[in-house]
């Protein structure tokens, strides 16, 4: 992300630079994108817990009698008819198939869902969810009322539970549930971007720094410390999780991004439906592949693919897996390269080409 | 941000220490090294390639980033810093000395008076630091 002048601090800000955290504006924030290093945060959130600021994060609330109709017209997956306390992830499309956004909803009743939007996507989701609910339902920003923090690994459970309680530990992946911290309260819920458990919590900025240090007091035996983005983008790169602006946006489809499992084609008509069901009956002429490199070199968002000579896409994500200990991306390729165990090519920037093999996901196995 | 006196920059965040009148090693700054963070793993010319002023000779990875390695004079590759293949991070704990990357025998000497002094070169930092905030 470029740099601004004018980046607001999150309310953990100055958590983080006491814990020697290096900032970085992203999304028009100042987030911290590593404190001890980013393999060492990668491999303490794969093998105990770690803390991540995503304050950066927006949150909208749809509430009313109509709001079912609303929600089901503006997403691709079924978040409508789940049960309350239900958690689901949904590409939000344009007509035209694009994604708008991906975003996870979360069902509080049959007349009203708490969203999560991705930080540099906020106003632009704000404004397409206002212009799409019509005055059929009320849609309001709490962006500014929230923060929010994300504490993952396997020993993520066990922390949560020391501060919200036993229940925690039986609640399943994707669901979530209302607490009581300091009188305030919070969203709990089971999801995460990592591939570890654990969770996110919502809370509202006045608490957020003690329940920051009320974390890593009560997980100091767990092993638990502030993780930044740098640790973020790898472990969400080895589970294959899509990142806004790198992997999907406007120009690519849910069926492409390998999303078609988030796509309810029988849930009743919703944006972008007509040209996703004819990429489904038809195929699409590219899709988004998980590769592994074989031999020396890092591809990074933008590299160009080739099968032989000829360009076939190009690299969307790419780092070095600290898990698998080589260098693994994501990247658009033309039909049939994304066949698992299809060969690639991938141009380092002119400098040298690397061979590539397209994989299963996840990179790695949780 | 240490930028040594005696050596001399490039625009692109370079150094250059000129060892004999038409020798020189290069490495990248102090700058460079923070701004990529954890370095992981690099990519360099041989020795007895040609290289030239401006072109990509190497790249350098780091976990978030990575980025290439600009020749800042025309010659040809001396020696190569194996020492950074098995150890690519020293270029983060001494990107002024251990971590050097190439040494270049330079085919026009008025190329290294063309680059940048270490006064120009913090004045560049001063300005990108700025721009920053």
């Amino acid at each position: 992300m470029s740099s601004h002048a004018d980046a607001r601090k999150t309310f953990l800000y100055d958590e983080h630079i006491k814990a020697g955290g290096k900032m970085v504006p992203f999304a028009g924030y100042w987030m911290p994108v590593q404190f001890e290093g980013i393999a060492a945060e990668h491999h303490r959130v794969r093998t105990k817990v770690g803390l991540f600021d995503v304050s950066h994060m927006g949150e909208v609330l749809f509430r009313g009698p109509r709001a079912l109709s609303v929600v089901q017209r503006i997403t691709t997956n079924n978040v409508g008819t789940v049960s309350p306390g239900k958690a689901v992830y949904t590409p939000v499309c344009l007509p035209t198939g694009g994604i708008v956004d991906d975003m996870i909803f979360y069902k509080v009743s049959d007349t009203e869902w708490f969203v999560c939007v991705n930080a540099s996507n906020k106003d632009k989701d704000f404004q397409w969810f206002v212009r799409q609910a019509e005055g059929e339902c009320e849609v309001l920003d709490l962006s500014e009322q929230y923060s929010q923090v994300a504490v993952q690994g396997p020993n993520g459970p066990a922390l949560l539970a020391r501060i919200f309680g036993d229940d925690v530990l039986g609640m399943k992946p994707f669901t979530f549930v209302k607490k009581d911290f300091q009188g305030a309260e919070v969203i709990l819920a089971t999801t995460g971007y990592t591939g570890e458990k654990g969770g996110e919590i919502y809370v509202p900025n006045a608490v957020v720094a003690d329940l920051w240090r009320t974390l890593l007091a009560k997980g100091e035996d767990l092993g638990v410390a502030p993780i930044g983005l740098g640790a973020r983008d790898s472990l969400r790169l080895e589970m294959k999780y899509c990142l806004y602006g790198n992997d999907i946006d406007e120009t690519t489809t849910p069926v492409e991004a390998g999303l078609s499992w988030t796509v309810k084609f029988d849930k009743g008509d919703f944006v972008g439906r007509d040209v996703l069901v004819r990429q489904r009956d038809e195929g699409c002429s590219r899709s988004l592949v998980a590769f592994v490199v074989e031999g020396k070199g890092i591809p990074r968002h933008g590299y160009p693919v080739l099968a032989g000579d000829r360009e076939i896409g190009h690299v969307t994500s790419g780092t070095l897996s600290p898990t698998l200990g080589i260098a693994v991306g994501m990247a658009y390729v033309a039909r049939p390269n994304d066949e698992i165990g299809s060969k690639l090519t991938i141009d380092i920037k002119g400098l040298r080409k690397v061979e590539a093999r397209v994989v299963q996901s996840p990179l790695v196995k949780r | 941000m240490s930028v040594p006196k005696d050596y001399r920059y490039t625009e692109s965040h370079e150094w250059v220490r000129i060892e004999e009148d038409n020798v020189v090693t290069i490495g990248i700054t102090d700058y460079a090294q923070e701004k990529l963070g954890d370095i992981v793993s690099i990519d360099l010319p041989r020795v007895g390639d040609e290289v030239e002023r401006g072109e990509p000779i190497g790249m350098i990875d780091s976990q978030k980033a990575s980025t290439e390695v600009f020749a800042p004079v025309s010659g040809v590759v001396l020696e190569v810093n194996e020492l950074l293949n098995d150890d690519p991070a020293v270029i983060n704990t001494d990107p002024y000395e251990e971590g050097w990357l190439v040494r270049i025998e330079v085919e026009d000497v008025e190329q290294i008076d063309e680059l940048q002094s270490a006064d120009d070169y913090e004045e560049l930092l001063g300005k990108l630091d700025d721009e920053e905030g």
